[in-house]
């Protein structure tokens, strides 16, 4: 047997005498895998439970409320403009660093012409980062973002300012629910390398207990909702 | 003394806990008042000596269920066991049971104790009724909310409505309520220097409501809050709830000089 | 780390006269006990939520074989690898080859309590790796060569002026008249500084808050990101977790991070929590090539289904430090462990042995305001007395202790004695301490009156009174 499957021999077996579980029983490992299975949930917040209204103006009053800055747009040259004039408010560079979602890369960035973009993994210089949520949870203004062919995960943490554009209609009222979503895109049991919740720009409390911003992630967290429903 | 019997009124065992018998008797007397003014009958057995707490919170066990089961024989036969303390009715509500579970000849008579054990102030109010109390305190009252009568008893809210029901009481909140004050029985002598910082931090809260007087529902909690005060010259009294309740402030507070 | 637990004593003695240390802890009492409170006003299901996390804990925790087998199987299917390490030892020696085999010259770490229990930076030094903490706190106390003195908050117990001078004496290369008088200077500067070892880093080793073994996930939950370029940007992820971090579901992880950012430091949620599974997927745009999951036992095993079974549901959240009269007034460091506070009284013991640790749960008054808050309702107290009973047991206690525990048992048995005894005794004592009606000194009773004065007995047992008035 190698070294490794002796410790893991070792450990499973300790943790069997431990609680008398040595022998094969059909009722434990039943109640294991209906867990597994049925993956139930516990209480849902009933702030989580809204109608979709209520979602939206939970969700960006709780991303406001943890340091970001939110905005509703009514389409893609919404999208294109709100990032332009949020650039300018705080005289930021004007060169973004974009994922390669379809979505983002497809946008018509012509509308804002003094803005550049690049592509994929971000370098240590690049200020600007754009990525797409796959998701927004309501229940804590929490941003659910992939990892994937396109989707580098540094990108939602090199950059000092970070932007995320997120579909109205990908925004839920609790966790449960973006879970949900992914088990059907990615299919049951089964993750992405990376699912980031974000829920605002960097920070610590660990000097004195004073907040400052941008400890080693983004400083700055500015999400775009894009709602194309009809008025 | 002359005694009305009152066909049905229930008979309770005072039980007096050891820091009540040594150091302030008044308190048992003031609890037995209260008890007799709301329609109880009250004997304090005299084979009672201690809930056992020191030795079960030192891990002494078979010291601790010893005394239990002595406190077992003793209190049985009575309606009801009282105590004007929260940490020994706490002993006997919560810990007792368990502590004989594993005893055939207790297990059933410890959980039946149990059942009818109560801290004073929950007692005269969930049991006998009481609404208020005929007593007046014309001060400045702040009410130290000891961890046991918090946690364990739940005379929170009991102890509270019968405070508020004196006469001319000016009753305060004490922030931090749910602090402890550090006393912990042994603990306040075999870890003295955390337990006095502990009860410093207490008094200053204390000091800071300019209460003239504090009360409790257990008398370990005022002799470490009375002896912080009185260390830091602090003019604050320190009673027992009980006394207050029963109108019997005429002895000197706890610590205090003698009248 | 310096302190030792059985050195509490004198320890605690130092924290008590350490004013610099008091001030700060003023900050833990105020700070987090308000900001729980009102994360838990806003949350009406917060209590709910409470008992829903035990049971799944306690539910994991008795078929923790089986999911534990399920997670390693996941894990592999995403293309990782587990380790299963029995001891320190062994955890340390695997996390060495892996680092090895990768060619590792620079490590960056995500915060980690069992990183540091395992005593991995030290290992890795001396293999001539070099090993940087990323979380700020952390980072400053490794800087200063000490150990974290709260679970959430490490270096909760330094003030701003403290660490300029560290970061005065440690960050070479820079202007030595720069400013560096508030805590954003510090921060701007530990931000670029470490952003050169995030960049540079071979290895990212993390810990983990919770591992889920429904998707072969370990979860990571920081405010400042710094997990996340540690376990993104270099080309291996290893994650060292104690075994008792499992949880099953995705659903049962959400349950539990409901109340672990309320219960630690108020917020709703952290900003980041990370989900990692497997090494990146063939077309990622970036992440590690190679994730392993180290997972720890070192006495965890034993205490399943134990009298301490339940300190295994810990999700290590601090709330019970931050509600601790005693720590509030010693602070962590004192305790002379990597677990600090009331869970670290329970835990600490059971990794080391009562007798090096006999203090921790012995210098306590049993308040019962950790059990009070804590998300995963651990009873505490109860495990606090269980450890008293082992140590009494084992004859620990000092013979002075012992004796006077005996006696007074021995009169407490018997009441005619005790009475007679006692009623002497309380004349004694009012004599001595006449009309004050306090004692501030007395033979045998220093541990007293060192810092208080000692309300003097009536005179009279209340038995004595009460004879007297029966017979009237």
């Amino acid at each position: 047997m190698s070294g490794s499957q002796a410790n893991r021999k070792k450990v499973l077996e300790s943790i069997r005498t431990t609680l008398g579980a040595n022998a094969p029983d059909k009722w434990r490992e039943a109640n294991v895998r209906h867990r597994l299975v049925t993956h139930p949930s516990g209480t849902i917040p009933a702030r989580s439970l809204g109608n979709r209204e209520a979602g939206l103006a939970l969700f960006s009053g709780m991303l406001a409320s943890q340091g970001a800055e939110v905005t509703r747009v009514r389409d893609p040259e919404g999208v294109v403009k709100a990032i332009a004039a949020y650039l300018a408010k705080h005289e930021l560079p004007s060169e973004l660093r974009l994922s390669e979602e379809p979505v983002l890369v497809t946008l018509p960035w012509l509308l804002a012409p003094k803005l550049t973009q690049t592509y994929g993994e971000p370098s240590a210089s690049d200020a600007i980062g754009l990525s797409r949520a796959i998701a927004g949870v309501a229940e804590t203004g929490t941003l659910f973002l992939v990892s994937g062919a396109g989707n580098p995960t540094s990108l939602n943490f090199l950059p000092e300012t970070h932007i995320v554009m997120v579909d109205e209609g990908d925004i839920v009222g609790c966790y449960e629910e973006a879970w949900g979503r992914l088990r059907a895109l990615y299919g049951e049991g089964t993750l992405p390398r990376t699912v980031n919740w974000i829920s605002g720009p960097s920070r610590t409390a660990d000097i004195e207990q004073t907040i400052i911003s941008g400890a080693h992630g983004p400083k700055r967290l500015f999400v775009v909702i894009l709602d194309e429903r009809s008025p | 003394m002359t005694e009305v019997l009152t066909a049905g009124a229930p008979l309770v065992g005072l039980f007096v806990t050891c820091l009540v018998d040594l150091i302030r008797p008044s308190i048992g007397f003031a609890a037995i008042k209260l008890l007799e003014d709301a329609g109880a009958r009250v004997e304090a057995p005299l084979a009672q000596t201690c809930c056992g707490q020191p030795a079960f919170n030192s891990g002494d066990r078979a010291d601790a269920q010893a005394i239990a089961r002595q406190v077992v024989d003793v209190f049985e036969g009575f309606d009801y066991v009282v105590a004007p303390s929260g940490s020994c009715a706490g002993m006997l509500k919560l810990h007792y049971p368990k502590l004989l579970a594993d005893d055939p000849a207790y297990a059933e008579r410890a959980k039946a104790l149990a059942e009818k054990s109560f801290e004073l102030t929950r007692f005269l109010v969930d049991v006998l009724y009481v609404e208020g109390v005929d007593a007046t305190y014309a001060a400045r009252v702040t009410y130290h909310e000891s961890c046991s009568s918090l946690r364990e008893t739940g005379s929170s809210w009991a102890a509270r409505r019968l405070l508020q029901s004196i006469r001319g009481i000016d009753l305060v909140e004490l922030p931090d309520s749910e602090a402890c004050c550090g006393f912990g029985g042994t603990f306040s002598v075999k870890y003295s220097g955390i337990s006095s910082a502990i009860g410093e931090a207490k008094a200053r809260t204390i000091a800071a409501t300019e209460a003239s007087c504090v009360v409790s529902c257990d008398l370990g909690c005022l002799m470490q809050i009375a002896g912080k005060l009185s260390r830091d010259g602090k003019k604050v009294q320190a009673r027992h709830i009980a006394e207050l309740l029963a109108n019997m402030i005429e002895a000197a507070p706890i610590g205090g000089e003698r009248i | 780390m310096t302190a030792l637990a059985s050195d509490f004593k004198a320890n605690a003695a130092k924290a008590l006269a350490d004013a610099e240390l008091q001030r700060a802890l003023l900050n833990v009492k105020r700070g987090f006990v308000q900001k729980r409170v009102d994360a838990k006003a806003r949350l009406p299901e917060f209590d709910t939520l409470r008992d829903e996390a035990r049971a799944i804990k306690l539910h994991t925790l008795s078929h923790l074989d089986l999911y534990l087998d399920y997670f390693e199987r996941k894990v592999a299917d995403s293309g990782g690898q587990v380790h299963f390490a029995p001891t320190a030892a062994d955890a340390r020696e695997i996390i060495l080859k892996l680092c090895r085999d990768a060619d590792a010259k620079l490590v960056t770490k995500g915060k980690s309590m069992v990183s540091e229990e395992i005593g991995l930076n030290a290992c890795l030094e001396e293999a001539g790796i070099e090993a940087v903490e990323t979380d700020l706190g952390e980072y400053i106390a490794q800087m200063r060569n000490e150990a974290p003195s709260h679970l959430i908050a490490p270096i909760i117990h330094l003030n701003k002026e403290t660490i300029a001078e560290d970061f005065r004496r440690s960050h070479e290369g820079l202007a030595a008249d720069r400013t560096l008088g508030s805590a954003a200077d510090l921060v701007a500067e530990a931000r670029a500084v470490l952003r050169q070892k995030f960049l540079a880093a071979d290895v990212g080793i993390t810990g983990a808050n919770l591992l889920i073994a429904e998707t072969g996930t370990s979860v990571v939950v920081t405010n400042e990101g710094n997990a996340d370029l540690t376990q993104t940007l270099p080309k291996m992820h290893i994650v060292i977790a104690s075994i008792e971090k499992l949880v099953p579901t995705l659903e049962d992880a959400c349950t539990i991070l409901r109340l672990l950012a309320r219960s630690a430091t108020g917020q709703e949620i952290t900003t980041y929590t990370t989900f990692a599974t497997g090494p990146r997927r063939e077309g990622d745009a970036d992440g590690p090539s190679a994730y392993h999951v180290v997972l720890l036992d070192s006495g965890r095993s034993e205490m399943l289904g134990g009298s301490f079974n339940d300190m295994l549901s810990c999700i290590r959240c601090g709330a019970c430090l931050n509600h601790c009269p005693v720590y509030a007034t010693i602070g962590g460091h004192a305790y002379g462990s990597l677990y600090v506070g009331p869970m670290g009284a329970v835990l600490t013991p059971a990794l080391v042995g009562i007798d090096h640790a006999r203090d921790l749960p012995n210098a306590s008054s049993l308040c019962g305001r950790c059990e009070d808050v804590c998300p995963v309702r651990i009873p505490l107290p109860s495990m606090l007395r269980a450890w008293r009973e082992r140590d009494f047991a084992r004859g620990n206690p000092k013979f002075r202790e012992k004796t006077a525990l005996k006696l007074w048992a021995y009169a407490a048995k018997r009441p005619r004695l005790y009475h007679a005894l006692s009623g002497a005794a309380v004349k004694l004592l009012a004599l001595l301490a006449g009309r004050s009606g306090k004692l501030s000194w007395l033979p045998f009773a220093g541990a007293w009156t060192r810092n208080r004065d000692l309300p003097a007995p009536e005179g009279e047992t209340f038995h004595q009174l009460y004879a007297k008035r029966t017979q009237e």
